[in-house]
C-alpha cells in the first residue's frame, strides 16, 4: 500500500488539548511540515504566545521559548539580533499581536526585524473564555460583548496587517484563512514564503495572519466556524497578498 | 570617566554581547556609551520601543545563552516588572541596572534610594528573588558588573545593579579590571536549535498538580544557597561603637565622614554598608547588634532598608532613621548632628 499522508518529524506524535475543530492544530501542522520541508529544524527557535497556543512547544519539536502575554516580537528581536544565522519565528493570536501586544509588533516591522510572524486571527480571545479581541467583528456576540460589539465604545474590528503594511520594514504580509483545504494549503504556500524570506536574509519582517475557526467561543459547529469564516470574516478581513516588497 | 560609562565599558569587558535599552535621566550616558561601544566590538545595541519591550529582548537574548543586559530609570523600572517576574519564572540570567531617581510617579530626576524595596522584593508577582548589588563609587559601578554577569550565570537569574543618579553621574578616576572570575556552568538548556539532541524549551508556565510549587521549592532552595553564599558587606569600627550607621551606595559615603567626625568628637561610632542587598547581611547586623545599643539606617527613602535591619536587629537594639525622600539627599553634617543627638543625652 501506498503512504499518501504521514506525520512530519517536527510535529510532536501526541494528541493536543485544542478543542475539537480548531484551527491552533492545523496551523501548528502546516509550521511543522515547512520547518522539515526547508530543513532548518536544527537551527530555528520558534516563540510561543501566551493564548491557547501556549504550550505549542509540546506539540512542535524545536527549540522553543514561551514568553510575556504580547511580548514575543521583542523577544524574537532579542534572539534574532544575537542569532542572525538562527531562524526565529513566533506564533501569536490576535490577543497577543493585537491588543496587548500592539507596541511591539509595529515596532518589530518598524525596525524591521528579520523574524517570521505567524499571527491566528480567531475573532476572540479564546484562552480566557471567549472575550472580544480588537479583531471581534461588528455585532458579534463574545463574552465581554453580551449584545453583539458595537462601533460605538468598542471600535471597529482592527486590520493589523493593512496598518503594518504602511512601515517599510514590513516586507511581506499575506491573510489567508484555514476555512478549506485549498485555503489551507495557500497558508502554507505563505507561511513557507515567509520563513524563505528570512533563510534568505531578505531585510524586513513577514507576517501571515490566518483566520482561523474558534467552534468553542462563537458557539457553532465546526463546519459552521469553517462556513461563518468563509462568510463573514473574509467581508471584515479580505483574504490576499497586502505586500511582498521581494516580488514587487 | 562617569559612573554609567564606567559600568558601561566594564559590562563590555565582562563579555557583554546584547544591550537594549529606552532612554531616561539620569542614565542616559548608558545607552549613549553602548551605542558607541558595541557596535565597534561587533555586539549588539537596540534601542527599543520601550522599557516593556527592553526587558524582553533581554529576555530573548539571554534564552539562546548571550549575556545581555537593560539599563534604566525607576519609572522605566516599573514597566520592566512583568519582564523580571518572567525572568526569575524561567530562570534566564540577566543584569538590569537602576540608576534611581525621585518618586513616586514621574517624580524628579534627582538621586533618590527609594527603589530598594521593589528590587529586594521582587517587585513583580509571584515568589521570587533578584540579587542585588549596590555600588558606592564609580570603581565599584565598575567592579560590580563583571561579579553581576557570573552571578546572573551562575545561578540563572536577574541581579540588579541598584545605583543613584550621583553614582551616575560623578566623575573619578578607575582601574577596569579585565580577569575572568567565577568557574560558570555551561548553558547546557539555553536555546540554540536542536542540533544532535532533544529541544530545549524555556519556560514559566508549569501546569499539573504540583509542578508550579515544585518549581517554586527549587527556586526556594537556590535563593537560600545564595543567601548563604554570597551575601557582600564592609563594616567600619563596629566592635566598640555605642551607634552603628547602616547605608548603602551614594548615603554610605556620605555616612563615612560624619563617622569619622563622631569620633573625633569622642563618640564610639561605627558604620556598616551591605554591598548586596539582597541578599541582605542579616548575620553581620545581628551579630553587631549583640554589642550596639544604637542603629541608625541613613537612606534616600522614607525608610526601606530600615525594615531589613530591623529584621536583623530582632529587638536586640534600638533602630532609627534618618531619611531623605524624593531626591533629598544628607549632608555630612546632617548625618553628624543626628548621631549626636542619638548619643550624647546618654552620656550626660
Ligand atoms: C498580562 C496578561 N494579561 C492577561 C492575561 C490573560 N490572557 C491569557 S491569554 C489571553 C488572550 C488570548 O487571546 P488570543 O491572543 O487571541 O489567543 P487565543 O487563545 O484566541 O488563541 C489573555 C487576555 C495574561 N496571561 N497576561
Ligand atoms: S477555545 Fe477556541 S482557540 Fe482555544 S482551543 Fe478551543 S477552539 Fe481553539
Ligand atoms: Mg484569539
Amino acid at each position: 500500500m501506498k503512504t499518501v499522508f504521514k506525520r512530519t518529524p517536527t510535529l510532536k506524535d501526541c494528541p493536543t488539548h485544542y478543542c475539537p475543530g480548531c484551527g491552533h492544530g492545523i496551523a501548528h501542522r502546516l509550521v511543522a511540515e515547512i520547518i522539515d520541508e526547508l530543513g532548518i529544524r536544527s537551527r530555528t527557535i520558534g516563540i510561543a504566545p501566551v493564548g491557547c497556543a501556549v504550550l505549542a512547544y509540546d506539540y512542535l519539536d524545536v527549540d522553543m521559548i514561551e514568553v510575556p502575554h504580547g511580548r514575543p516580537p521583542a523577544v524574537a528581536t532579542g534572539m534574532k539580533r544575537t542569532n542572525p544565522d538562527k531562524i526565529i519565528f513566533s506564533y501569536q493570536g490576535d490577543g497577543d499581536l493585537a491588543a496587548i501586544g500592539t507596541a511591539e509588533i509595529i515596532h518589530a516591522a518598524h525596525r524591521g526585524e528579520q523574524i517570521t510572524v505567524i499571527f491566528i486571527n480567531n475573532a476572540v480571545f479564546g484562552m480566557t473564555g471567549g472575550q472580544m479581541a480588537p479583531t471581534t467583528v461588528l455585532g458579534q456576540v463574545t463574552a465581554t460583548t453580551p449584545k453583539g460589539r458595537n462601533r460605538t465604545g468598542e471600535g471597529y474590528p482592527l486590520q493589523i496587517s493593512e496598518l503594518l503594511a504602511a512601515l517599510p520594514g514590513a516586507i511581506y504580509l499575506e491573510r489567508c484563512s484555514l476555512h478549506n483545504p485549498a485555503q489551507i494549503s495557500k497558508t502554507k504556500k505563505a507561511i513557507k514564503h515567509a520563513f524563505e524570506l528570512q533563510i534568505e536574509g531578505a531585510e524586513g519582517l513577514a507576517l501571515v495572519e490566518v483566520l482561523s475557526p474558534c467552534p468553542t467561543y462563537w458557539r457553532m459547529t465546526p463546519v459552521k466556524a469553517m462556513e461563518w469564516i468563509e462568510k463573514e470574516m473574509t467581508k471584515v478581513f479580505p483574504l490576499g497578498r497586502l505586500k511582498d516588497v521581494a516580488g514587487e | 570617566m562617569c559612573g554609567n560609562e564606567a559600568l558601561a565599558e566594564a559590562a563590555i569587558i565582562a563579555g557583554l554581547d546584547a544591550y537594549f535599552g529606552y532612554p531616561i535621566t539620569p542614565q542616559n550616558e548608558i545607552p549613549a556609551y553602548m551605542s558607541r561601544r558595541m557596535p565597534e566590538e561587533g555586539r549588539v545595541f537596540v534601542q527599543s520601543e520601550s522599557e516593556l519591550a527592553a526587558i524582553n529582548m533581554v529576555f530573548g537574548a539571554s534564552a539562546t545563552g548571550k549575556r545581555a543586559m537593560t539599563s534604566s530609570s525607576s519609572p522605566g523600572i516599573s514597566l520592566m516588572q512583568e519582564g523580571l517576574s518572567y525572568l526569575a519564572g524561567a530562570e534566564l540570567p540577566a543584569v538590569v541596572v537602576n540608576v534611581m531617581r525621585g518618586g513616586p510617579g514621574l517624580g524628579n530626576i534627582a538621586p533618590s534610594q527609594a527603589d530598594y524595596f521593589q528590587a529586594t522584593r521582587g517587585g513583580g508577582h509571584g515568589d521570587y528573588r533578584t540579587i542585588t548589588l549596590a555600588p558606592a563609587s564609580v570603581q565599584e559601578m565598575a567592579d560590580c558588573m563583571p561579579l553581576a554577569f557570573d552571578l546572573a550565570d551562575q545561578y540563572r537569574m536577574t541581579v540588579i545593579v541598584l545605583a543613584d543618579g550621583i553614582l551616575g553621574q560623578m566623575m573619578e578616576p578607575i582601574v577596569l579590571d579585565k580577569k575572568k572570575r567565577r568557574k560558570l556552568p555551561a548553558k547546557d538548556w539555553a536555546l540554540t536549535g536542536a542540533t544532535g539532541r532533544e529541544q530545549n524549551i524555556v519556560r514559566s508556565l508549569w501546569l499539573g498538580e504540583t509542578a508550579l510549587e515544585n518549581h517554586n521549592y527549587k527556586l526556594q532552595a537556590k535563593y537560600e544557597n545564595i543567601q548563604k553564599n554570597e551575601v557582600l558587606c564592609e563594616q567600619y569600627e563596629v566592635d566598640d561603637a555605642e551607634i552603628v550607621v547602616v547605608a548603602y551606595g551614594i548615603a554610605a559615603r556620605i555616612v563615612r565622614p560624619a563617622v569619622n567626625k563622631a569620633r573625633q568628637a569622642g563618640i564610639k561610632a561605627g558604620w556598616i554598608r551591605p554591598i548586596t542587598l539582597w541578599p541582605f547581611p542579616t548575620e553581620q547586623i545581628s551579630r553587631a547588634a549583640d554589642q550596639m545599643r544604637i542603629f541608625l539606617t541613613v537612606e534616600m527613602s522614607n525608610g526601606q532598608m530600615v525594615e531589613d535591619v530591623k529584621l536583623a536587629v530582632a529587638g536586640k537594639a534600638a533602630v532609627l532613621l534618618y531619611g531623605r525622600p524624593g531626591g533629598g539627599v544628607p549632608t555630612v553634617d546632617e548625618i553628624l548632628e543626628r548621631i549626636k543627638q542619638l548619643t550624647l543625652p546618654a552620656k550626660r
